[in-house]
Formats: C-alpha cells, sequence, structure tokens
C-alpha cells in the first residue's frame, strides 16, 4: 500500500515562523533582483557588521547560509565534490568548498544567490575565511574588503582593539562608497543600528525563554530562525519578526505548551555548527528519547546589542569564536545554568578545526563546573560523508541514559 | 526469574541468561554480528543449552550496535550502561571499564555506586579497535590468538607511527621488508593501540579499579601496553567479551522486577 502523504497545514501568516521564513527567502531573492536591476551585490561573512552594507543600501547574499541551506536540501556532498575536483582538500571548510564550487558554477537549484561584485569578510568568526574570500576574489576577479579583527587572547576588548576594528570600519564605508557610488547616511546608520539592536534584543530574549522549564520551545527551531539573525538583523521586518517570536514563546509557556513534540524529560546544550546535511536525523535523535536541545551559543552568537558605535564594535570583536577560552566558557557556563542543562552534547565538526580544537578542553571544563555529562559525536556542518548515524545514536543514547542515572540518584 | 541480555557487536554476537539477576547460568558467543543470523543463532543456542524457552525468560534486552534491529527483544540499552554494568557484575569494586570491540573503543567510568558518569569513545578512525588488530593479523598472516605470545618474545618494540589503519598497514609492511622482526612488530602494533585507547582513558577520567571488556581484552600484549601507559593494574576475566551482555540481562532484571 503507498504510503499515505500526511497533508501540511498551512502556516499562519502572523506567525513569527511565517514572518521568519519569509525574511529569509526574501533575503536571497531580493539580493537577485537587485542584481537583475544592475545595483552591486556583496558577498558578506556571517559576522561582518551588517551596519554598513544596510546603511549604505548594498544588497547581500551570505555564503555561510547559502551553504548551510544547500547542505540542508542535500547538495552539499555534489558540491564538496566539485571543488574537492579542483583542488580543493577535502580537510577544508564544507561552506567553503561549497561557495568555491558556486563560484564556478554560478547555479545550485538547492539554493541560487545573486552572483557578487564584491565580497565584505570577517575574519572574527574564523581566519579559514580569509583564504576562501581571497580564493573567491580571484576566481571572480572582484574586490574583496577585509575586517580583520583578530582571536582576542585576554578576556576583555581594549580600547586599543576597538580603535583598530572601527578604522578598518570606516575605511570599509569609505572603498565601498567610492566603488558603487554609494552615500552614507549618519541618520539612515542610527535607523539601522536601531532595527539591529531592536532585533538582537527580541531574539536574545526570546533564545532566553528556555529558562522555563518546560521549555516553551524546541531549541533545533533556533536554527532556522537564527538565519534571519545572520542575513536580516538590521531590517525593520527581522525585528518585528523576532518580537512576534518572543511573545509566542512567552504565550507557550503561560499556557503550558511548545514546539517541542512530547514529553521533555532532559535538557541539553548543543554545541558547535549544526549538522545540517543531517539535520532530521540529529533532531529526531534526541526528541525520540524526550531529550530537548534548549540552548546553544551558535544561536546566541547572532544576537548584537549595543548603545553606542564603539559598544557596536566591541559586541563584534565578542563572537564566540575571536574570545579566549575562558570567556567563552563563562558564556556556556551561564548558558547551561540559566537554562537548567543537564547535559552537553558536542558536534566534532571537521568542517569548523577550530572550534571542534578549543571544544575539547572548554567542554570538560563545563562539566565540571555545571556537574553534568558531556559527550561528542563526529560530523560536519555541511559535508555528509563526516557522520555516523549509528555512532551519534549510541552517544546520544549513552548522554541520556548517564542524566537518567543523575536523576534517580538525585531522585526525581 | 531468567532474564537474557544479548549483545550484538559489529563482529560477533553474545547472550547470557540470568538467574534472579545474580546467577550466570548460561552463555553463547558466535562469530558475526550486526547484518547477519548470528543473534538469532546466539540466542536461540543458550536457550537451548541451558532447556529453556523463550516464554520463560521474563525480559530480553538488546545492546550494541546492532541493538536497534533486533526483533526478539523486549528494549534496548546502549552498550555503555552494559559494559559498566556487566563489568560491575563480575569486579564489585570496579570503576572504569575499558572496551576495545571489533569497531570501536570506549572507556566507561562509573561512580563509587557504579552508576555510568562519563564515556569517551573513538573518533570516526578504526585505529585503536580490533579492526586494527585484525587487519595487521592479516598482513602477518597470523592468527590474532598468537598475538600474546608472540608479543612477549619481543626485546625491542617496533615503532608504529601511522595512527591511520590504511598507513599503519603500508607501515608494518614496509617494516617487515626491512627485516623487523615479526614479534617486534606485534608488539610495536600492540602498543599503538594501547597509546591511542590510553588517552582516550585519560581524558575520561580513568581510576582505579580498572578492568578491560570486549574481544581485545583477551590479548595479553595491549592489555600490559596499556596497564603500562596509565601505570594501573588492568583486570580481566574470561567473561570479559560478555560483560555487555551480562550488563543487558541485569538491565533486564532491574526493569522485570520493577
Amino acid at each position: 500500500m503507498a504510503e499515505e502523504k500526511k497533508a501540511r497545514r498551512p502556516v499562519d501568516p502572523n506567525s513569527a515562523k511565517y514572518k521568519l521564513g519569509k525574511i529569509a527567502s526574501d533575503a536571497f531573492a531580493d539580493a537577485i533582483e537587485a542584481k537583475k536591476e544592475g545595483k552591486p551585490v556583496a558577498w558578506v561573512s556571517s559576522n561582518f557588521p551588517v551596519e554598513i552594507p544596510e546603511t549604505l543600501g548594498l544588497a547581500t547574499a551570505y555564503p555561510e547560509n547559502q551553504a548551510a541551506g544547500i547542505a540542508a536540501r542535500g547538495a552539499g556532498e555534489r558540491m564538496c565534490e566539485v571543488a574537492e575536483a579542483d583542488g580543493y582538500s577535502n580537510d577544508i571548510c564544507a561552506y567553503a568548498r561549497i561557495s568555491m564550487a558556486y563560484a564556478k558554477l554560478k547555479e545550485c537549484p538547492e539554493q541560487d544567490v545573486a552572483m557578487p561584485d564584491v565580497l565584505l569578510c570577517c575574519n572574527n568568526i574564523c581566519n579559514c575565511m580569509i583564504k576562501w574570500y581571497e580564493n573567491l576574489a580571484i576566481e571572480l576577479n572582484i574586490p574583496m574588503i577585509l575586517l580583520d579583527i583578530p582571536f582576542n587572547p585576554d578576556y576583555e576588548v581594549s580600547q586599543a582593539e576597538i580603535d583598530y576594528v572601527s578604522a578598518q570600519f570606516w575605511d570599509a564605508v569609505h572603498t565601498l562608497e567610492n566603488l558603487f557610488d554609494l552615500k552614507w547616511s549618519d541618520e539612515r546608520f542610527k535607523e539601522v543600528t536601531g532595527f539591529s539592536c531592536r532585533s538582537s534584543r527580541a531574539w536574545l530574549d526570546a533564545t532566553a525563554q528556555a529558562k522555563y522549564t518546560p521549555s516553551p520551545f524546541n531549541g533545533f527551531d533556533l536554527l532556522n530562525h537564527m538565519a534571519v539573525m545572520v542575513t536580516a538583523r538590521g531590517k525593520e521586518a527581522a525585528g518585528e519578526a523576532m518580537e512576534q517570536l518572543l511573545k509566542e514563546y512567552k504565550e507557550n509557556h503561560e499556557n503550558g505548551t511548545s514546539t517541542y513534540r512530547g514529553e521533555e524529560k532532559y535538557r541539553v546544550m548543543f554545541e558547535g555548527i549544526a549538522c545540517w546535511p543531517y539535520l532530521r536525523a540529529t533532531s529526531h535523535g534526541l526528541r525520540d528519547r524526550g531529550i530537548n536541545m534548549v540552548t546553544t551559543i551558535y544561536a546566541d552568537a547572532f544576537g548584537f546589542d549595543y548603545h553606542s558605535f564603539d559598544e557596536m564594535i566591541a559586541a563584534y570583536c565578542s563572537v564566540p569564536n575571536a574570545i579566549n577560552l575562558e570567556k567563552s566558557r563563562d558564556k556556556r557556563i551561564k548558558l547551561c545554568k540559566d537554562n537548567n542543562v543537564e547535559g552537553l552534547l558536542v558536534h566534532t565538526n571537521r568542517s569548523c578545526k577550530l572550534w571542534s580544537g578549543f571544544m575539547s578542553e572548554m567542554s570538560r571544563q563545563i562539566g565540571e563546573a555545571c556537574g553534568i555529562p558531556v559527550t561528542s559525536f563526529d560530523g560536519d556542518q555541511a559535508d555528509p560523508r563526516n557522520f555516523s548515524e549509528a555512532q551519534y545514536d549510541t552517544r546520544v543514547q549513552g548522554l541520556m541514559e548517564i542524566m537518567e542515572a543523575n536523576k534517580e540518584a538525585k531522585g526525581e | 526469574m531468567i532474564t537474557l541480555g544479548i549483545d550484538i557487536g559489529s563482529t560477533t554476537s553474545k547472550c547470557i541468561l540470568l538467574r534472579d539477576g545474580k546467577e550466570i547460568i548460561g552463555k553463547s558467543l558466535l562469530v558475526g554480528g550486526m547484518g547477519t543470523d548470528s543473534p538469532k543463532k546466539a540466542m536461540d543456542t543458550v536457550l537451548k543449552e541451558c532447556e529453556i524457552t523463550p516464554e520463560d525468560v521474563a525480559r530480553t534486552i538488546v545492546t550494541g550496535y546492532g541493538r536497534k534491529n533486533f526483533e526478539f527483544g523486549d528494549g534496548e540499552v546502549s552498550e555503555l550502561t552494559c559494559h559498566g554494568l556487566g563489568g560491575r557484575f563480575v569486579f564489585p569494586e570496579l570503576r572504569s571499564v575499558i572496551d576495545i570491540g571489533g569497531q570501536d573503543a570506549k572507556v566507561i567510568v562509573l561512580s563509587e555506586s557504579g552508576r555510568m558518569s562519563n564515556f569517551v569513545m573513538n573518533d570516526k578512525c578504526a585505529a585503536g579497535t580490533g579492526r586494527f588488530l585484525d587487519v595487521m593479523a592479516t598482513i602477518l598472516q597470523m592468527d590474532i590468538g598468537d598475538f600474546d605470545a608472540c608479543a612477549a618474545k619481543s626485546s625491542d618494540p617496533a615503532s608504529i607511527s601511522s595512527t591511520c589503519t590504511v598507513f599503519a598497514e603500508s607501515e608494518v609492511i614496509s617494516q617487515l621488508a626491512n627485516g623487523v622482526k615479526r614479534e617486534d612488530l606485534i608488539a610495536g602494533i600492540c602498543s599503538s593501540v594501547a597509546a591511542r585507547v590510553s588517552a582516550l582513558a585519560r581524558r575520561a577520567g580513568v581510576m582505579p579499579m580498572v578492568c578491560m571488556s570486549g574481544g581485545v581484552a583477551k590479548n595479553g600484549a595491549v592489555r600490559r601496553a596499556l596497564s603500562e601507559s596509565l601505570d594501573m593494574e588492568i583486570a580481566v576475566d574470561p567473561l570479559a567479551q560478555y560483560f555487555g551482555a551480562i550488563g543487558a540481562a541485569l538491565y533486564a532484571y532491574r526493569q522485570a522486577i520493577k
């Protein structure tokens, strides 16, 4: 008998899910439209100050976001192989390989983007980004603007670092003005920063609703919604949609409902970039055991709240991969404690050597400080060849069994 | 009350019949694990040998990589929990289990009361697992059961620098060609497994009393190298390969009396 396909319920157009989904898809469509109209398009790294292109009215596309979409829709391996055939090692970040493949093919039905006229690169998220964008610049013969935010070995951001990055910020603005005949407006900048902070505040407040037990949402929702924070946090519509999301989460808590289906028996923090090619397997592996991933620093990383220009720069200097182990650890410990986390699941992501490299020691320290079990699994943010479902399953089950034993020992 | 534990690994299937959570009344081990008919045969064998019908079994728990696809169990539990339970059944003072199986290696740390408090497993690489030893035995045209005695004759263990099974294979072939003695190579191979697993053990927070489980527990050369590397005594028991199945049977008993 043919399997009956469940009809999907139409999404309420007033819901946050609908609004956020539309903003995310519009982000790609708007850039394609701008390109058709002959306007310049920038490819932008995810933690580049969005305030610059948004204030200048420069259309944007985000290769990391595109690569995640391509991987989630099953084309990661095909695109990676195109890049590998051109000599890019499979040790290189899979987002970079997918992006290099797209720069060559200029099409991928799983997620097309407008081709760029300029590259806006910021290395606060990783240094591989620099070589990735340099290669794009050479292959596409277009300019690249680098905002250098080096890894900060100190706990706090110094004024010297703020000054260093601020000078580059204005240099990037002037370069873009000259390249594309754009005009910076302080008034527009003020408006954009207002939108960006509004989106960020609502987003961070929404993710913080996991402080309630049970959580009013399934943490995997955040992985979808965060696309808006990456690509459109400086837009007015993003702030509105994030406030709607916050409102819904608060209502869920008041009504005793949640987007997490089933009984929330255990609460974990997920560490690392999502394993996009296996989002369903990784999500169901948790859900089937009553585990809710209630928090992840990966989602919060795209919330930038500030009250002055210097604070904005400091926020961009404080993204998770640019700060030292102690500060990174303390941020995560706070998330674990604020959200009553009972276990930590670490994605050892072959693509992201930086993140996976420091997690071995950091997760040990977090586990000790919070008194929670920690386990890791091997995977990849976009290359499906680096994940084993059986391995994931055994480790998640082991983690669950420790959490279960801990509850029994506490008499819960 | 009789309970049954079945451990379906990647290369073997093991069954244990337990009476009242205390006494092992039967066991079986068949080569062939997940994806073969060995799990069912192993179950039929132990039931037949003990003259017990499936109806006499109060509860059956399945563990190991094949735990999800075996239709004759009442439930499944990870091999991590089961190796901890099984090890503790045999060694009541046990705090750490080092399990080296066919395709993975894991270190399980137990609390004072015996519950699993931490575990670390190998990554997606076969180095440091039974598979690594199988590949090396094939190259050396030896029975893996002879590794222990052969390694004991070594006076100068060879250094196997490659951590990858495939690269180590060519390294061993090249050392053989260069006239390195077979016993020195085998001692080096066992040390290389031990080095990899002892790193996992340290990460997990290994503490005495330590025992080994899984098929590689039978390999005295690996055991000795591990013991040296960790500077800890490593206990072993003839039932080491059955720890997963013992733990599953014990888990089944605890569930059944709840």
